[in-house]
Protein backbone atom coordinates (compact mmCIF):
# COMPACT_ATOMS: atom_id res chain seq x y z
CA UNK A 1 0.00 0.00 0.00
CA UNK A 2 1.12 3.26 -1.04
CA UNK A 3 1.34 5.96 1.75
CA UNK A 4 2.17 9.31 0.48
CA UNK A 5 5.21 10.25 2.20
CA UNK A 6 7.77 12.36 -0.26
CA UNK A 7 7.91 13.55 -4.03
CA UNK A 8 9.84 10.52 -5.48
CA UNK A 9 7.09 7.83 -4.36
CA UNK A 10 4.31 9.92 -4.95
CA UNK A 11 5.86 10.15 -8.85
CA UNK A 12 6.39 6.14 -8.58
CA UNK A 13 2.61 5.48 -7.89
CA UNK A 14 1.49 7.64 -10.43
CA UNK A 15 3.67 5.99 -12.89
CA UNK A 16 2.16 2.43 -11.76
CA UNK A 17 -1.31 4.16 -11.65
CA UNK A 18 -1.34 5.49 -14.82
CA UNK A 19 1.08 2.16 -16.72
CA UNK A 20 -1.16 -0.32 -14.92
CA UNK A 21 -4.39 1.82 -16.52
CA UNK A 22 -3.32 1.28 -19.87
CA UNK A 23 -2.36 -1.94 -19.68
CA UNK A 24 -5.83 -2.74 -19.02
CA UNK A 25 -7.21 -0.80 -21.59
CA UNK A 26 -5.27 -2.53 -24.30
CA UNK A 27 -6.27 -5.38 -23.06
CA UNK A 28 -9.81 -4.29 -23.38
CA UNK A 29 -9.10 -3.44 -27.05
CA UNK A 30 -8.45 -6.89 -27.72
CA UNK A 31 -11.82 -8.05 -27.66
CA UNK A 32 -12.55 -5.52 -30.31
CA UNK A 33 -9.20 -6.15 -32.32
CA UNK A 34 -10.46 -9.99 -32.63
CA UNK A 35 -13.86 -9.00 -34.28
CA UNK A 36 -11.92 -7.07 -36.25
CA UNK A 37 -9.85 -9.33 -37.69
CA UNK A 38 -12.63 -12.42 -37.81
CA UNK A 39 -14.70 -10.59 -40.02
CA UNK A 40 -12.02 -8.86 -42.01
CA UNK A 41 -9.86 -12.62 -42.36
CA UNK A 42 -13.29 -14.31 -42.98
CA UNK A 43 -14.67 -11.48 -45.56
CA UNK A 44 -11.37 -11.04 -47.56
CA UNK A 45 -11.22 -14.42 -48.27
CA UNK A 46 -14.87 -15.27 -49.20
CA UNK A 47 -16.09 -11.91 -50.63
CA UNK A 48 -13.85 -12.27 -53.99
CA UNK A 49 -15.45 -15.52 -55.07
CA UNK A 50 -18.91 -14.57 -54.17
CA UNK A 51 -18.30 -11.56 -56.32
CA UNK A 52 -16.70 -13.52 -59.35
CA UNK A 53 -19.25 -15.95 -59.10
CA UNK A 54 -22.13 -14.03 -58.37
CA UNK A 55 -23.81 -12.88 -55.02
CA UNK A 56 -27.59 -14.31 -55.90
CA UNK A 57 -25.84 -17.42 -58.32
CA UNK A 58 -24.24 -18.52 -54.68
CA UNK A 59 -26.76 -18.07 -52.47
CA UNK A 60 -29.93 -19.34 -54.24
CA UNK A 61 -28.12 -21.50 -56.75
CA UNK A 62 -29.35 -25.23 -55.76
CA UNK A 63 -26.89 -26.72 -57.15
CA UNK A 64 -23.37 -27.92 -54.78
CA UNK A 65 -21.36 -29.67 -57.27
CA UNK A 66 -17.96 -28.77 -56.94
CA UNK A 67 -16.28 -31.69 -58.40
CA UNK A 68 -17.89 -31.22 -61.74
CA UNK A 69 -16.70 -29.25 -64.91
CA UNK A 70 -17.66 -26.44 -64.54
CA UNK A 71 -18.20 -26.72 -60.63
CA UNK A 72 -21.58 -25.43 -59.72
CA UNK A 73 -21.37 -23.64 -56.07
CA UNK A 74 -25.20 -22.91 -55.16
CA UNK A 75 -25.25 -22.81 -51.69
CA UNK A 76 -29.32 -22.32 -51.10
CA UNK A 77 -29.72 -26.29 -50.01
CA UNK A 78 -27.32 -25.25 -47.05
CA UNK A 79 -29.14 -22.09 -46.63
CA UNK A 80 -32.18 -23.80 -46.33
CA UNK A 81 -30.64 -26.83 -44.37
CA UNK A 82 -29.36 -24.55 -41.36
CA UNK A 83 -33.09 -22.88 -41.57
CA UNK A 84 -35.13 -25.75 -41.44
CA UNK A 85 -32.95 -27.60 -38.43
CA UNK A 86 -33.28 -24.38 -36.62
CA UNK A 87 -37.07 -24.27 -37.06
CA UNK A 88 -37.00 -27.71 -36.04
CA UNK A 89 -34.88 -26.82 -33.00
CA UNK A 90 -37.29 -24.11 -32.05
CA UNK A 91 -40.83 -25.74 -32.34
CA UNK A 92 -39.15 -28.34 -30.23
CA UNK A 93 -37.13 -27.15 -27.84
CA UNK A 94 -38.87 -23.43 -26.81
CA UNK A 95 -41.79 -24.60 -25.26
CA UNK A 96 -39.90 -27.26 -23.36
CA UNK A 97 -37.42 -25.05 -22.39
CA UNK A 98 -39.48 -22.01 -21.66
CA UNK A 99 -41.85 -24.23 -19.30
CA UNK A 100 -38.64 -25.66 -17.41
CA UNK A 101 -37.45 -21.83 -16.79
CA UNK A 102 -40.91 -21.51 -15.98
CA UNK A 103 -40.53 -24.57 -13.51
CA UNK A 104 -37.22 -23.24 -11.83
CA UNK A 105 -38.65 -20.02 -11.18
CA UNK A 106 -41.77 -20.58 -9.81
CA UNK A 107 -42.70 -24.04 -8.95
CA UNK A 108 -39.62 -25.82 -7.59
CA UNK A 109 -38.56 -25.23 -4.08
CA UNK A 110 -35.03 -24.43 -3.01
CA UNK A 111 -34.07 -27.62 -1.68
CA UNK A 112 -34.45 -28.37 -5.62
CA UNK A 113 -34.02 -25.73 -7.03
CA UNK A 114 -30.32 -25.76 -5.75
CA UNK A 115 -29.61 -29.03 -7.34
CA UNK A 116 -31.36 -28.32 -10.46
CA UNK A 117 -29.91 -25.19 -11.43
CA UNK A 118 -26.88 -26.58 -11.32
CA UNK A 119 -27.84 -29.53 -13.58
CA UNK A 120 -28.77 -26.74 -16.39
CA UNK A 121 -25.11 -25.99 -16.56
CA UNK A 122 -23.99 -28.82 -16.90
CA UNK A 123 -26.12 -29.34 -19.79
CA UNK A 124 -24.12 -26.21 -21.32
CA UNK A 125 -21.55 -27.61 -20.45
CA UNK A 126 -21.80 -31.29 -22.25
CA UNK A 127 -19.60 -30.82 -24.97
CA UNK A 128 -21.10 -30.88 -28.74
CA UNK A 129 -19.41 -34.10 -29.70
CA UNK A 130 -20.85 -35.76 -26.84
CA UNK A 131 -24.85 -34.81 -27.80
CA UNK A 132 -23.46 -35.50 -31.24
CA UNK A 133 -22.45 -38.89 -30.51
CA UNK A 134 -25.24 -39.85 -28.13
CA UNK A 135 -28.02 -38.68 -31.03
CA UNK A 136 -26.07 -41.17 -33.64
CA UNK A 137 -25.38 -44.30 -31.48
CA UNK A 138 -29.18 -43.56 -29.70
CA UNK A 139 -31.38 -41.02 -31.42
CA UNK A 140 -30.75 -42.20 -34.72
CA UNK A 141 -31.36 -46.38 -34.55
CA UNK A 142 -34.82 -45.40 -32.81
CA UNK A 143 -36.08 -42.89 -36.38
CA UNK A 144 -34.24 -45.21 -38.55
CA UNK A 145 -36.73 -48.06 -37.33
CA UNK A 146 -39.69 -45.38 -36.96
CA UNK A 147 -39.40 -43.91 -40.89
CA UNK A 148 -36.88 -46.50 -42.24
CA UNK A 149 -33.86 -45.02 -44.57
CA UNK A 150 -30.54 -44.39 -42.58
CA UNK A 151 -32.57 -42.72 -39.68
CA UNK A 152 -29.59 -39.55 -40.43
CA UNK A 153 -32.11 -36.54 -41.51
CA UNK A 154 -34.38 -33.57 -40.62
CA UNK A 155 -36.53 -35.28 -37.72
CA UNK A 156 -33.28 -36.67 -36.04
CA UNK A 157 -31.38 -33.02 -36.72
CA UNK A 158 -34.13 -31.49 -35.15
CA UNK A 159 -34.25 -33.48 -32.10
CA UNK A 160 -30.49 -33.24 -31.54
CA UNK A 161 -30.56 -29.11 -31.38
CA UNK A 162 -33.92 -29.08 -29.69
CA UNK A 163 -32.00 -30.04 -27.03
CA UNK A 164 -28.85 -28.98 -27.74
CA UNK A 165 -30.66 -25.27 -27.36
CA UNK A 166 -32.67 -26.19 -24.29
CA UNK A 167 -29.66 -24.79 -21.66
CA UNK A 168 -29.42 -21.44 -23.38
CA UNK A 169 -32.99 -21.12 -23.68
CA UNK A 170 -33.95 -22.14 -20.61
CA UNK A 171 -31.03 -19.99 -17.99
CA UNK A 172 -32.04 -16.65 -19.77
CA UNK A 173 -36.03 -17.06 -19.88
CA UNK A 174 -36.12 -18.09 -16.30
CA UNK A 175 -33.86 -14.83 -15.48
CA UNK A 176 -36.83 -13.12 -17.33
CA UNK A 177 -39.41 -14.73 -15.32
CA UNK A 178 -37.29 -14.14 -12.28
CA UNK A 179 -36.92 -10.04 -13.12
CA UNK A 180 -40.62 -9.32 -13.35
CA UNK A 181 -41.64 -7.82 -10.51
CA UNK A 182 -43.14 -9.73 -7.89
CA UNK A 183 -46.47 -7.31 -7.16
CA UNK A 184 -47.56 -8.61 -10.65
CA UNK A 185 -47.78 -11.61 -9.62
CA UNK A 186 -49.26 -10.83 -6.36
CA UNK A 187 -51.83 -8.92 -7.90
CA UNK A 188 -53.11 -11.54 -9.70
CA UNK A 189 -53.19 -13.62 -6.47
CA UNK A 190 -55.16 -10.78 -4.40
CA UNK A 191 -57.65 -11.10 -7.46
CA UNK A 192 -58.10 -14.21 -6.98
CA UNK A 193 -56.22 -16.19 -9.73
CA UNK A 194 -54.79 -19.31 -9.06
CA UNK A 195 -51.06 -19.77 -8.75
CA UNK A 196 -50.61 -21.07 -12.42
CA UNK A 197 -53.34 -18.62 -14.10
CA UNK A 198 -51.21 -15.50 -12.50
CA UNK A 199 -48.16 -17.10 -13.83
CA UNK A 200 -49.58 -17.60 -17.55
CA UNK A 201 -51.33 -14.72 -18.03
CA UNK A 202 -49.55 -12.58 -16.58
CA UNK A 203 -45.89 -12.79 -15.38
CA UNK A 204 -44.98 -15.14 -18.66
CA UNK A 205 -46.65 -12.15 -20.55
CA UNK A 206 -44.36 -9.50 -18.60
CA UNK A 207 -40.93 -11.74 -19.31
CA UNK A 208 -42.00 -11.96 -22.78
CA UNK A 209 -39.53 -9.77 -24.60
CA UNK A 210 -35.99 -11.86 -22.04
CA UNK A 211 -38.08 -15.08 -23.33
CA UNK A 212 -37.87 -13.86 -26.85
CA UNK A 213 -34.58 -13.06 -26.57
CA UNK A 214 -33.38 -16.16 -25.16
CA UNK A 215 -34.85 -17.68 -28.34
CA UNK A 216 -32.95 -15.52 -30.19
CA UNK A 217 -29.81 -16.28 -29.01
CA UNK A 218 -31.07 -20.11 -29.45
CA UNK A 219 -31.42 -19.52 -33.03
CA UNK A 220 -27.78 -18.32 -32.59
CA UNK A 221 -26.91 -21.77 -31.14
CA UNK A 222 -28.74 -23.77 -33.62
CA UNK A 223 -27.87 -22.25 -36.78
CA UNK A 224 -23.81 -22.42 -35.91
CA UNK A 225 -23.72 -26.24 -34.37
CA UNK A 226 -21.36 -28.06 -36.41
CA UNK A 227 -19.71 -31.14 -35.23
CA UNK A 228 -22.50 -32.48 -33.67
CA UNK A 229 -25.25 -32.19 -36.60
CA UNK A 230 -22.97 -33.46 -39.01
CA UNK A 231 -22.97 -36.67 -37.16
CA UNK A 232 -26.84 -36.91 -37.63
CA UNK A 233 -28.13 -34.79 -40.01
CA UNK A 234 -27.40 -36.92 -43.39
CA UNK A 235 -25.37 -34.57 -44.95
CA UNK A 236 -26.30 -34.60 -48.44
CA UNK A 237 -25.52 -31.21 -50.25
CA UNK A 238 -28.77 -31.28 -52.38
CA UNK A 239 -32.35 -29.20 -51.66
CA UNK A 240 -34.22 -30.51 -48.64
CA UNK A 241 -36.96 -32.88 -49.95
CA UNK A 242 -38.66 -33.83 -46.76
CA UNK A 243 -38.55 -34.66 -42.87
CA UNK A 244 -37.39 -38.07 -43.27
CA UNK A 245 -34.72 -37.02 -45.78
CA UNK A 246 -30.93 -36.22 -44.93
CA UNK A 247 -29.80 -32.21 -44.89
CA UNK A 248 -26.73 -30.56 -45.21
CA UNK A 249 -26.02 -27.07 -43.24
CA UNK A 250 -23.80 -24.59 -43.89
CA UNK A 251 -21.54 -25.19 -40.90
CA UNK A 252 -21.25 -28.61 -41.77
CA UNK A 253 -20.55 -27.95 -45.53
CA UNK A 254 -17.19 -26.28 -44.37
CA UNK A 255 -16.04 -28.80 -41.93
CA UNK A 256 -17.00 -31.47 -44.41
CA UNK A 257 -15.01 -30.51 -47.16
CA UNK A 258 -12.67 -27.52 -45.62
CA UNK A 259 -10.37 -30.89 -45.47
CA UNK A 260 -9.51 -31.61 -49.25
CA UNK A 261 -10.75 -27.99 -50.78
CA UNK A 262 -8.72 -26.45 -53.05
CA UNK A 263 -8.60 -23.11 -55.35
CA UNK A 264 -12.37 -21.80 -56.03
CA UNK A 265 -14.04 -24.97 -53.71
CA UNK A 266 -12.19 -23.74 -50.95
CA UNK A 267 -13.22 -20.06 -51.66
CA UNK A 268 -16.42 -20.97 -51.82
CA UNK A 269 -16.65 -22.87 -48.35
CA UNK A 270 -14.65 -19.47 -47.09
CA UNK A 271 -17.68 -17.75 -49.01
CA UNK A 272 -20.04 -19.73 -47.23
CA UNK A 273 -18.90 -18.89 -44.09
CA UNK A 274 -19.13 -15.10 -45.09
CA UNK A 275 -22.89 -16.06 -45.65
CA UNK A 276 -22.41 -17.85 -41.79
CA UNK A 277 -21.11 -15.00 -40.30
CA UNK A 278 -24.01 -12.68 -41.56
CA UNK A 279 -26.64 -14.66 -40.38
CA UNK A 280 -24.64 -14.66 -36.84
CA UNK A 281 -24.16 -10.76 -37.09
CA UNK A 282 -27.95 -10.45 -37.83
CA UNK A 283 -28.74 -12.65 -35.29
CA UNK A 284 -26.43 -11.34 -32.66
CA UNK A 285 -27.54 -7.54 -33.34
CA UNK A 286 -30.90 -8.28 -32.69
CA UNK A 287 -30.27 -10.22 -29.74
CA UNK A 288 -28.34 -7.45 -27.80
CA UNK A 289 -31.34 -4.65 -29.02
CA UNK A 290 -34.08 -7.31 -27.40
CA UNK A 291 -31.85 -7.52 -24.42
CA UNK A 292 -30.96 -4.13 -23.75
CA UNK A 293 -34.83 -3.48 -24.17
CA UNK A 294 -35.91 -6.09 -21.70
CA UNK A 295 -32.71 -5.60 -19.27
CA UNK A 296 -31.60 -8.92 -18.05
CA UNK B 1 -57.43 -26.11 -15.96
CA UNK B 2 -54.66 -25.21 -13.34
CA UNK B 3 -54.08 -28.85 -12.55
CA UNK B 4 -53.66 -29.11 -16.46
CA UNK B 5 -51.06 -26.25 -16.43
CA UNK B 6 -48.82 -27.55 -13.65
CA UNK B 7 -49.07 -31.11 -15.02
CA UNK B 8 -48.02 -29.58 -18.23
CA UNK B 9 -45.01 -27.55 -16.87
CA UNK B 10 -43.72 -30.35 -14.54
CA UNK B 11 -44.02 -32.56 -17.31
CA UNK B 12 -41.70 -30.08 -19.40
CA UNK B 13 -39.13 -30.04 -16.25
CA UNK B 14 -39.21 -33.51 -16.63
CA UNK B 15 -38.36 -33.92 -20.17
CA UNK B 16 -35.34 -31.32 -20.16
CA UNK B 17 -33.75 -33.23 -17.13
CA UNK B 18 -34.68 -36.84 -17.69
CA UNK B 19 -32.97 -35.83 -21.26
CA UNK B 20 -30.19 -34.69 -19.17
CA UNK B 21 -29.76 -37.69 -17.13
CA UNK B 22 -30.51 -40.16 -19.87
CA UNK B 23 -27.43 -39.02 -21.85
CA UNK B 24 -24.98 -39.13 -19.02
CA UNK B 25 -26.29 -42.77 -17.96
CA UNK B 26 -26.34 -43.89 -21.26
CA UNK B 27 -22.38 -42.95 -22.47
CA UNK B 28 -21.01 -44.01 -18.75
CA UNK B 29 -23.00 -47.58 -18.77
CA UNK B 30 -21.99 -47.55 -22.24
CA UNK B 31 -18.71 -45.90 -22.10
CA UNK B 32 -17.17 -47.40 -19.07
CA UNK B 33 -17.05 -51.14 -19.66
CA UNK B 34 -15.20 -49.93 -23.08
CA UNK B 35 -12.39 -48.45 -21.24
CA UNK B 36 -9.16 -50.77 -21.54
CA UNK B 37 -6.13 -50.18 -20.24
CA UNK B 38 -4.49 -50.19 -23.39
CA UNK B 39 -6.43 -46.89 -24.27
CA UNK B 40 -3.66 -45.43 -21.68
CA UNK B 41 -0.54 -46.35 -23.63
CA UNK B 42 1.97 -43.73 -24.41
CA UNK B 43 2.04 -44.06 -28.00
CA UNK B 44 -0.81 -44.37 -30.22
CA UNK B 45 -1.18 -47.11 -32.86
CA UNK B 46 -3.93 -48.62 -34.89
CA UNK B 47 -4.16 -51.27 -32.50
CA UNK B 48 -4.53 -49.91 -29.29
CA UNK B 49 -6.06 -46.30 -30.16
CA UNK B 50 -4.92 -44.76 -27.29
CA UNK B 51 -6.62 -42.02 -25.93
CA UNK B 52 -3.83 -40.66 -23.54
CA UNK B 53 -1.69 -38.52 -26.31
CA UNK B 54 -5.22 -36.78 -26.57
CA UNK B 55 -5.56 -36.48 -23.29
CA UNK B 56 -2.02 -34.94 -22.47
CA UNK B 57 -3.06 -32.77 -25.86
CA UNK B 58 -5.68 -31.12 -24.14
CA UNK B 59 -4.38 -30.77 -20.95
CA UNK B 60 -1.46 -28.47 -22.64
CA UNK B 61 -3.89 -26.73 -24.79
CA UNK B 62 -6.47 -25.87 -21.61
CA UNK B 63 -3.10 -24.90 -20.04
CA UNK B 64 -1.71 -22.55 -22.88
CA UNK B 65 -4.92 -21.12 -23.41
CA UNK B 66 -5.56 -19.99 -19.88
CA UNK B 67 -2.07 -18.43 -20.47
CA UNK B 68 -3.01 -16.09 -22.74
CA UNK B 69 -6.84 -15.64 -21.99
CA UNK B 70 -6.68 -15.09 -18.41
CA UNK B 71 -4.51 -12.24 -18.06
CA UNK B 72 -6.52 -10.28 -20.97
CA UNK B 73 -10.06 -11.45 -19.72
CA UNK B 74 -9.55 -10.11 -16.61
CA UNK B 75 -7.30 -6.95 -17.72
CA UNK B 76 -10.60 -5.99 -19.54
CA UNK B 77 -12.78 -6.66 -16.37
CA UNK B 78 -11.21 -4.61 -14.60
CA UNK B 79 -11.38 -1.61 -17.37
CA UNK B 80 -14.77 -2.33 -17.56
CA UNK B 81 -15.88 -2.50 -14.21
CA UNK B 82 -13.35 -0.35 -12.17
CA UNK B 83 -12.56 2.66 -14.64
CA UNK B 84 -16.25 2.76 -16.44
CA UNK B 85 -17.31 6.59 -16.12
CA UNK B 86 -21.21 7.24 -17.66
CA UNK B 87 -21.61 7.00 -21.25
CA UNK B 88 -18.20 6.00 -22.51
CA UNK B 89 -18.39 5.02 -26.10
CA UNK B 90 -15.18 2.76 -25.78
CA UNK B 91 -16.72 0.45 -23.26
CA UNK B 92 -19.72 0.40 -24.79
CA UNK B 93 -17.81 -0.77 -28.10
CA UNK B 94 -15.78 -3.28 -26.00
CA UNK B 95 -19.19 -4.49 -24.36
CA UNK B 96 -20.62 -5.02 -27.77
CA UNK B 97 -17.31 -6.64 -29.15
CA UNK B 98 -17.15 -9.21 -25.81
CA UNK B 99 -20.69 -9.98 -26.65
CA UNK B 100 -20.73 -10.62 -30.62
CA UNK B 101 -17.94 -12.49 -30.05
CA UNK B 102 -19.75 -15.65 -27.65
CA UNK B 103 -22.08 -15.51 -31.00
CA UNK B 104 -19.65 -16.28 -33.29
CA UNK B 105 -20.09 -20.08 -34.03
CA UNK B 106 -16.71 -22.49 -33.06
CA UNK B 107 -16.43 -23.35 -36.90
CA UNK B 108 -15.91 -19.68 -37.77
CA UNK B 109 -13.41 -19.42 -35.41
CA UNK B 110 -11.99 -22.53 -36.78
CA UNK B 111 -11.92 -20.79 -40.41
CA UNK B 112 -10.46 -17.52 -38.98
CA UNK B 113 -7.83 -19.34 -37.24
CA UNK B 114 -6.92 -21.40 -40.28
CA UNK B 115 -6.68 -18.29 -42.82
CA UNK B 116 -4.54 -16.43 -39.83
CA UNK B 117 -2.81 -18.58 -38.20
CA UNK B 118 -2.17 -21.15 -39.73
CA UNK B 119 -2.01 -20.01 -43.54
CA UNK B 120 -0.88 -16.48 -43.21
CA UNK B 121 1.04 -16.41 -40.17
CA UNK B 122 2.58 -20.32 -41.20
CA UNK B 123 2.15 -21.66 -38.43
CA UNK B 124 0.68 -25.37 -39.90
CA UNK B 125 -1.65 -27.38 -38.02
CA UNK B 126 -0.09 -26.33 -34.51
CA UNK B 127 -0.39 -26.29 -30.54
CA UNK B 128 0.37 -22.40 -31.31
CA UNK B 129 -2.24 -21.77 -33.83
CA UNK B 130 -5.02 -23.82 -31.83
CA UNK B 131 -3.83 -22.25 -28.54
CA UNK B 132 -4.56 -18.97 -29.47
CA UNK B 133 -7.69 -19.52 -31.56
CA UNK B 134 -9.27 -21.05 -28.31
CA UNK B 135 -7.72 -18.33 -26.10
CA UNK B 136 -9.67 -15.89 -28.53
CA UNK B 137 -12.38 -18.38 -28.17
CA UNK B 138 -12.63 -18.51 -24.50
CA UNK B 139 -11.93 -14.39 -24.07
CA UNK B 140 -15.82 -13.60 -23.94
CA UNK B 141 -16.48 -16.26 -21.11
CA UNK B 142 -13.41 -14.91 -18.84
CA UNK B 143 -14.28 -11.17 -19.30
CA UNK B 144 -18.30 -12.14 -18.19
CA UNK B 145 -17.50 -14.12 -15.34
CA UNK B 146 -14.65 -10.88 -14.21
CA UNK B 147 -17.10 -8.39 -14.62
CA UNK B 148 -20.12 -10.18 -12.67
CA UNK B 149 -17.67 -11.03 -9.88
CA UNK B 150 -16.20 -7.86 -9.75
CA UNK B 151 -19.59 -5.93 -9.78
CA UNK B 152 -20.47 -7.82 -6.92
CA UNK B 153 -17.98 -6.98 -5.06
CA UNK B 154 -19.65 -4.72 -2.01
CA UNK B 155 -18.21 -0.37 -2.84
CA UNK B 156 -17.28 -0.26 0.62
CA UNK B 157 -14.38 -1.92 0.14
CA UNK B 158 -13.22 0.20 -2.44
CA UNK B 159 -13.93 3.39 -0.63
CA UNK B 160 -12.13 1.85 2.74
CA UNK B 161 -9.21 1.19 0.75
CA UNK B 162 -9.19 4.52 -1.10
CA UNK B 163 -9.66 6.15 2.35
CA UNK B 164 -6.97 4.06 3.71
CA UNK B 165 -4.69 6.11 1.14
CA UNK B 166 -4.34 3.31 -1.44
CA UNK B 167 -4.40 3.93 -4.99
CA UNK B 168 -6.80 2.40 -7.76
CA UNK B 169 -4.19 -0.13 -8.37
CA UNK B 170 -3.79 -0.74 -5.10
CA UNK B 171 -7.00 -1.21 -4.52
CA UNK B 172 -7.60 -3.83 -7.27
CA UNK B 173 -5.18 -5.83 -6.72
CA UNK B 174 -5.46 -6.32 -2.97
CA UNK B 175 -8.81 -5.61 -2.13
CA UNK B 176 -11.30 -5.91 -5.02
CA UNK B 177 -9.54 -8.92 -6.38
CA UNK B 178 -9.47 -11.41 -3.53
CA UNK B 179 -12.49 -10.92 -2.95
CA UNK B 180 -13.72 -11.20 -6.64
CA UNK B 181 -11.68 -14.58 -6.74
CA UNK B 182 -14.26 -17.47 -6.79
CA UNK B 183 -16.26 -16.00 -9.89
CA UNK B 184 -13.13 -14.86 -11.52
CA UNK B 185 -12.17 -18.65 -10.46
CA UNK B 186 -15.52 -20.36 -11.71
CA UNK B 187 -15.30 -18.31 -15.30
CA UNK B 188 -11.55 -19.65 -15.63
CA UNK B 189 -12.50 -22.94 -15.06
CA UNK B 190 -15.79 -22.68 -17.10
CA UNK B 191 -13.55 -21.73 -20.11
CA UNK B 192 -11.35 -24.65 -19.40
CA UNK B 193 -14.74 -26.93 -19.83
CA UNK B 194 -14.97 -25.14 -23.09
CA UNK B 195 -11.95 -25.88 -24.59
CA UNK B 196 -11.98 -29.54 -23.71
CA UNK B 197 -14.93 -29.46 -25.58
CA UNK B 198 -14.21 -27.81 -28.18
CA UNK B 199 -13.65 -29.67 -31.65
CA UNK B 200 -14.94 -27.44 -34.84
CA UNK B 201 -12.46 -24.74 -33.79
CA UNK B 202 -9.47 -26.72 -33.30
CA UNK B 203 -9.90 -29.04 -36.27
CA UNK B 204 -8.31 -26.73 -38.89
CA UNK B 205 -5.75 -24.84 -36.75
CA UNK B 206 -4.75 -28.01 -33.86
CA UNK B 207 -4.78 -30.40 -36.99
CA UNK B 208 -5.89 -33.79 -35.74
CA UNK B 209 -2.64 -35.83 -35.61
CA UNK B 210 -2.48 -38.60 -33.14
CA UNK B 211 0.79 -37.89 -31.22
CA UNK B 212 2.11 -36.01 -28.38
CA UNK B 213 2.84 -32.33 -29.52
CA UNK B 214 6.64 -31.97 -29.64
CA UNK B 215 6.66 -27.86 -29.89
CA UNK B 216 4.14 -25.30 -30.03
CA UNK B 217 4.49 -25.52 -33.82
CA UNK B 218 3.55 -29.59 -33.94
CA UNK B 219 -0.13 -30.82 -34.38
CA UNK B 220 -2.04 -32.90 -31.94
CA UNK B 221 -5.69 -33.75 -31.17
CA UNK B 222 -7.59 -33.33 -27.71
CA UNK B 223 -10.00 -35.78 -26.50
CA UNK B 224 -13.25 -34.17 -28.07
CA UNK B 225 -11.25 -34.15 -31.35
CA UNK B 226 -10.25 -37.76 -30.95
CA UNK B 227 -13.71 -38.77 -30.36
CA UNK B 228 -15.05 -36.80 -33.37
CA UNK B 229 -12.43 -38.65 -35.50
CA UNK B 230 -13.33 -42.20 -34.33
CA UNK B 231 -17.15 -41.34 -34.74
CA UNK B 232 -16.84 -40.34 -38.39
CA UNK B 233 -14.50 -42.90 -39.09
CA UNK B 234 -17.02 -45.66 -37.76
CA UNK B 235 -14.33 -48.24 -36.97
CA UNK B 236 -13.92 -47.81 -33.07
CA UNK B 237 -17.62 -47.52 -31.77
CA UNK B 238 -15.99 -48.35 -28.37
CA UNK B 239 -13.05 -46.09 -28.07
CA UNK B 240 -15.46 -43.83 -29.03
CA UNK B 241 -17.62 -44.35 -26.17
CA UNK B 242 -14.43 -44.52 -23.64
CA UNK B 243 -13.33 -41.28 -24.75
CA UNK B 244 -16.73 -40.12 -23.98
CA UNK B 245 -16.91 -41.43 -20.54
CA UNK B 246 -13.62 -39.64 -19.92
CA UNK B 247 -14.82 -36.34 -21.58
CA UNK B 248 -18.09 -36.46 -19.42
CA UNK B 249 -16.10 -37.10 -16.15
CA UNK B 250 -13.94 -34.40 -16.61
CA UNK B 251 -17.26 -32.05 -17.45
CA UNK B 252 -18.85 -32.92 -14.05
CA UNK B 253 -16.05 -32.45 -12.21
CA UNK B 254 -15.19 -28.89 -13.97
CA UNK B 255 -18.75 -28.16 -13.54
CA UNK B 256 -19.21 -29.35 -9.51
CA UNK B 257 -16.23 -27.54 -9.10
CA UNK B 258 -17.28 -23.77 -10.86
CA UNK B 259 -20.83 -24.23 -8.92
CA UNK B 260 -18.97 -24.64 -5.93
CA UNK B 261 -16.98 -21.40 -6.25
CA UNK B 262 -20.15 -19.35 -7.54
CA UNK B 263 -22.00 -20.28 -4.50
CA UNK B 264 -18.72 -19.55 -2.39
CA UNK B 265 -19.14 -16.05 -4.00
CA UNK B 266 -22.66 -15.16 -3.48
CA UNK B 267 -22.41 -15.98 0.07
CA UNK B 268 -19.70 -14.28 1.00
CA UNK B 269 -20.95 -10.80 -0.49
Amino acid sequence: MTIIGNEGELVKSKFIESFMKNIFLISATMSIVAIVLICIFIFAGGLPFIEEYGLLNFILGTEWKPSDTPASYGILPMILGSLILTLGAIILGVPVGVLTATYLAKFSNKKLYKFLKPCINLMAGIPSIVYGFFALTAIVPIIRALVGGTGMNIITGSILLGIMILPTIISLSEAAIRAVPNSYYEGSIALGASHERAILSLVLPAARSGILSSIILGIGRAIGETMAVVLVAGNQARMPAGLTKGVRTMTTNIVIEMAYAADAHREALIATAVILLVFILIINGTFLILKRRSGI
Amino acid sequence: MSKLVRYIIKISALITFGILFLIIAYILIRGIPSLKPSMFQWEYTSENVSLLPAMITTIMIVFLTLLIATPIGVFTGFYLVEYSKRDNKLIEIIRMATETLSGIPSIVYGLFGMLLFVIRLKFQYSLLAGTLTAAIMVLPLIIRATEEALLSVDNAYREASFALGAGKVTTIFRVVLPAAMPGILSGIILSIGRVIGETAALMFTLGTATGIPKGLFSSGRTLALHMYVLSTEGFHVNESYATGVILLILVLLINGLSTFLSNKLTKEN
